[in-house]
Order: structure tokens, then C-alpha cells, then sequence
């Protein structure tokens, strides 16, 4: 299996991609990931299975629910997983240096 | 060409350090953390309280496109003029819990300084999470969408 294949098709997809979002910040249960779409129960749930399938996604049984959680580890798999946190970086240290390079002391 | 940003995130650790170099000298590259209005326009968010001194705290607050308020807080813990501070920082409301973040100043000549961030998180997995917003962010910039489902969430 091409993990890293697999996990660019999975996040190809906006809703798949809107679900990573959600489950980043809380697992969460089908039913409440569900509920933030327009979507059909039974489509969010095979996006739910693509995402678990290509390991994006690990599920947690607790007592009758399964929660879902994002697998980071796994997010990794994609090349660029950390650039996006290097850039964000990057631009304000950007900003930094030009901002001081232009300041004049008040005194 | 050599990134001047750098980010070292090994696997399994709950630790991450950032570099940077800066074509600035030491003092200015310090007082940019200092300085409450210096701070407000670099990280792009309203500083409500800023005391850079030992046992200080700060408070930085946020409004994204969507008007909602986000808050950012920590103590200061160390506070070494052009040298040194070692503080806490914490998203107010969000389950990624508190990191330590310790920032080394050098100078390397006249004119260029150097940060060292050395961030530790409660857990691999919160430092994971924290590395991963971005990215979990990016991908969704083009679906507005995604800004509504968030804030149905709170």
C-alpha cells in the first residue's frame, strides 16, 4: 500500500479535509462530526472510513460511542506536514525584521 | 538556499526548537519581544497586557476574519535583557494545554542576531496537534466553509 498516495486522496476531498479540522482541536463522535454538515449520515461516515482507513484518523472506543481523533503521526506522512508551521513562522519573523529595520528609537 | 527559519520536531518528543537568523542587531531583534506596540504589529494581535520582567504576564488577543476573539496568555518566568526569556504560553479555550518556551538571544556580528525557540509541550501528542493547525488550516484556506463549522464549535 502507497500510504503517502493515500493520504493525498483523502485529503483531496473538502469535506474529508473540513472532518481533519474538526477532529484536530477534540475527538469527537461520528454523530458530532456529522452534524456539522448538510451531508447524509451514511456519506460522512465513509468519509469517516476513508480517513481511518489511511490512518488520518484513529478511533476510540469509550463505553457505547467511538470518538475519532486525529492521528498526527500519520499527517506526517505528507511531505509538506510542517512546512505550513515553518511558514507561519517564517512570515512573522519576516515582519519582524522589516519592522525593525525601519524603527526609529522615540527618544 | 538555506532556510533562514528552521524547525527541528523529532519524532515521538514533545519538544520542538526554532532557529532564526535576523539582519539585526541583538538589541533590536530583543526589544521586537519587548516592546507591546513592536509586538502588535509582527505577530499581528492586540497586546492587552505585556510585563516584560520577571514574575510579568502578558495577555494577546485576536480577531479573525469572522470577528471572533481568540486569547493568548502566559507568565514570564526569566527575563534577561538581550539574553534571555523564559515564559509560558497558553490559547485560551483550546485543549492544547500549556507549553514552556524558552527564547535565546545571540548576537553573531554588528549587524545579525540569532533566536533559539525551545518550545516543550504537555505531550508528543499536544506538540503534534499544535504542529499540525497549520496544516489542517491550509488545506481548508479556499472553503469558507470550514470557518463556519469552527465556529459552530463554540
Amino acid at each position: 500500500m502507497n500510504l503517502r498516495r493515500d493520504v493525498f486522496q483523502a485529503i483531496a476531498d473538502p469535506t474529508r479535509r473540513a472532518i481533519l479540522l474538526l477532529v484536530a482541536s477534540q475527538s469527537l463522535t461520528a454523530g458530532a462530526i456529522a452534524s456539522n454538515f448538510d451531508t447524509a449520515r451514511p456519506t460522512v461516515s465513509k468519509h469517516l472510513q476513508i480517513l481511518a482507513e489511511c490512518e488520518l484518523l484513529e478511533q476510540k472506543q469509550n463505553g457505547r460511542e467511538i470518538y475519532y481523533h486525529l492521528n498526527a503521526k500519520n499527517m506526517k506522512a505528507i511531505a509538506d506536514f510542517i512546512e505550513p508551521f515553518r511558514q507561519m513562522w517564517d512570515d512573522r519573523f519576516n515582519k519582524l525584521e522589516t519592522i525593525m529595520k525601519n524603527y526609529k528609537p522615540k527618544k | 538556499m538555506e532556510l533562514k527559519t528552521k524547525i527541528t520536531a523529532e519524532d515521538g518528543k514533545q519538544e520542538l526548537v526554532i532557529t532564526r537568523e535576523f539582519d539585526l542587531p541583538l538589541e533590536l531583534l530583543f526589544k521586537a519581544y519587548v516592546e507591546a506596540d513592536i509586538v502588535e504589529q509582527w505577530m499581528g494581535t492586540k497586546v492587552l497586557k505585556l510585563e516584560s520582567k520577571k514574575h510579568g504576564s502578558y495577555q494577546f488577543e485576536t480577531t479573525d476574519a469572522k470577528g471572533n476573539k481568540h486569547r493568548f496568555n502566559g507568565a514570564i518566568h526569566e527575563f534577561s535583557l538581550n539574553q534571555k526569556i523564559t515564559r509560558t504560553f497558553e490559547m485560551e479555550n483550546t485543549p492544547y494545554g500549556v507549553q514552556l518556551e524558552f527564547y535565546e538571544f545571540e548576537q553573531l556580528t554588528d549587524d545579525t542576531s540569532r533566536l533559539r525557540m525551545h518550545v516543550i509541550y504537555e505531550s508528543a501528542a499536544k506538540r503534534d496537534q499544535v504542529l499540525a493547525l497549520p496544516f489542517t488550516q491550509g488545506i481548508n484556506m479556499a472553503h469558507n466553509r470550514i470557518q463556519d463549522i469552527v465556529n459552530k464549535l463554540k
